[in-house]
């Protein structure tokens, strides 16, 4: 089966880098290295993206480039804290963007975005990790995102981008609470079916 | 520990994107740390919330801003410390849950008010009830998380005991006796403070003799 196009990638202006640039193996290199011109090649792409998701959040576009900066530094600081078993770099980014604007822009504590994978460490994980950053990489989950329905996707984008919660989601939509949750279960639970995670 | 109760899909993608509010969120994050089940989920999650943000337009940053960034580089080479407790130890402040100052309500019934960020509307509390209580029956206006830290809780969804979390929707009616044995602890998180009182209140009448 061929892979549809990807409708968000087409909306941006700057293409993809061939094949997703090698970002983890930039951010292993400003770690090992301190490589300001791997560091540059990571800013230079992720930089306008954290900005726009600054902005969309509701951050004026001094405070959006505070934040810009904020988020960049903490890349070069806890670059050697990436494991890319647990994701693609852009998720480890947006964790760490997500987690500076709640202290910032909400002032509250994001002191329970703790790394939450060290703990546990009698367990065993079900699945290997690799599963999904290879889904990434190949872009599966952007395959998986382009295929959940437009009226599903959109509300995960008011929840990840635009920080609205879910109970004002239905207020905006004039939606029940509940049929906002389970659209976006849906949504979700499609995209973990793709990646092979669900039954 | 084996954990039957997790979080709900839609309440893992709100804590993954961030819009859960500090109350549940810190709810969320404490069972999340005892559970392989939602630490996988939350990952998934989070990779939906990284492919999002990748997928978003561009928007360039001022040269001021790259040249600024770009000056701290050097000054900036001590690396952050990675997080050593975790978010339960950090709740209790290294502190065991026996000797926490418990503040006692009702015979049976002690409490502990969770201190939050100035600005959250939520409110987080920590209960020890006694074993063989009985609550009365309420519902739930969703927005709420029980947490099991210590001993267990039985109602008509099933038994709750530690690590487990009750995320229970909105039409959720139910009636929570407490398991004989121990005293059981639980961290209430709500959403919104108002409608805690009055199912504070509520908890605060119960009754023994089960």
């Amino acid at each position: 089966m061929l892979a549809p196009p990807l409708p968000m990638a087409e909306k941006s202006n700057i293409p993809l880098p061939e094949a997703r640039c090698d970002f983890a193996a930039l951010l292993a290199r400003v770690a090992s290295e301190r490589d300001k011109g791997a560091f540059a090649i990571v800013f230079d792409y992720f930089a306008p993206r954290l900005k726009n998701f600054m902005l969309r959040k509701g951050a004026s576009p001094e405070l959006a480039e505070d934040l810009v900066q904020e988020t960049m530094i903490a890349v070069w600081l806890r670059a050697g804290q990436y494991q890319a078993g647990r994701g693609a770099v852009s998720t480890w980014i947006f964790t760490i963007a997500r987690n500076l604007r709640i202290d910032r822009l909400r002032r509250e504590s994001s002191a329970y975005f703790v790394d939450l994978e060290g703990f546990d460490a009698a367990s065993t994980e079900i699945r290997g990790d690799d599963r999904l950053i290879q889904a990434q990489a190949d872009g599966e989950v952007a395959r998986a995102l382009a295929q959940i329905p437009a009226e599903q996707r959109d509300l995960l984008i008011l929840s990840y981008v635009d920080d609205v919660p879910q109970v004002m989601i239905a207020k905006q939509l004039d939606l029940p609470l509940g049929t906002v949750k389970s659209r976006m279960r849906l949504a979700y639970r499609r995209m973990r079916k793709l990646l092979g995670r669900m039954q | 520990m084996t954990i039957v109760h997790h979080l709900d899909d839609a309440t893992v993608l709100a804590y993954a994107a961030g819009t859960l509010g500090e109350a549940l969120s810190t709810a969320a994050s404490i069972h999340i740390s005892m559970c392989p089940q939602c630490r996988e989920a939350l990952r998934d999650a989070e990779a939906l919330g990284g492919e999002i943000f990748e997928g978003l337009e561009a928007n360039a940053v001022s040269d001021t801003c790259r040249s600024a960034t770009f000056l701290r580089l050097d000054a900036t080479a001590g690396v952050a410390a990675r997080q050593s407790r975790s978010p339960l130890e950090k709740l209790l402040g290294g502190k065991d849950l026996a000797h926490l100052p418990w503040r006692r309500k009702a015979p049976g019934f002690s409490v502990i008010d969770v201190p939050l960020s100035a600005k959250t509307s939520g409110s987080l509390k920590l209960l020890k009830i006694a074993s063989g209580m009985r609550m009365l029956e309420h519902g739930h206006g969703g927005g709420e998380l029980t947490l099991v830290l210590q001993g267990a809780f039985r109602d008509e969804v099933g038994r709750f005991s530690t690590g487990d979390i009750a995320d229970l929707d909105q039409e959720t009616e139910h009636c929570p006796v407490i398991e004989a044995g121990e005293d059981c602890i639980c961290l209430f998180a709500t959403q919104a403070p108002s409608r805690h009182k009055t199912l504070l209140g509520r908890l605060l009448q119960p009754f023994t003799g089960v």
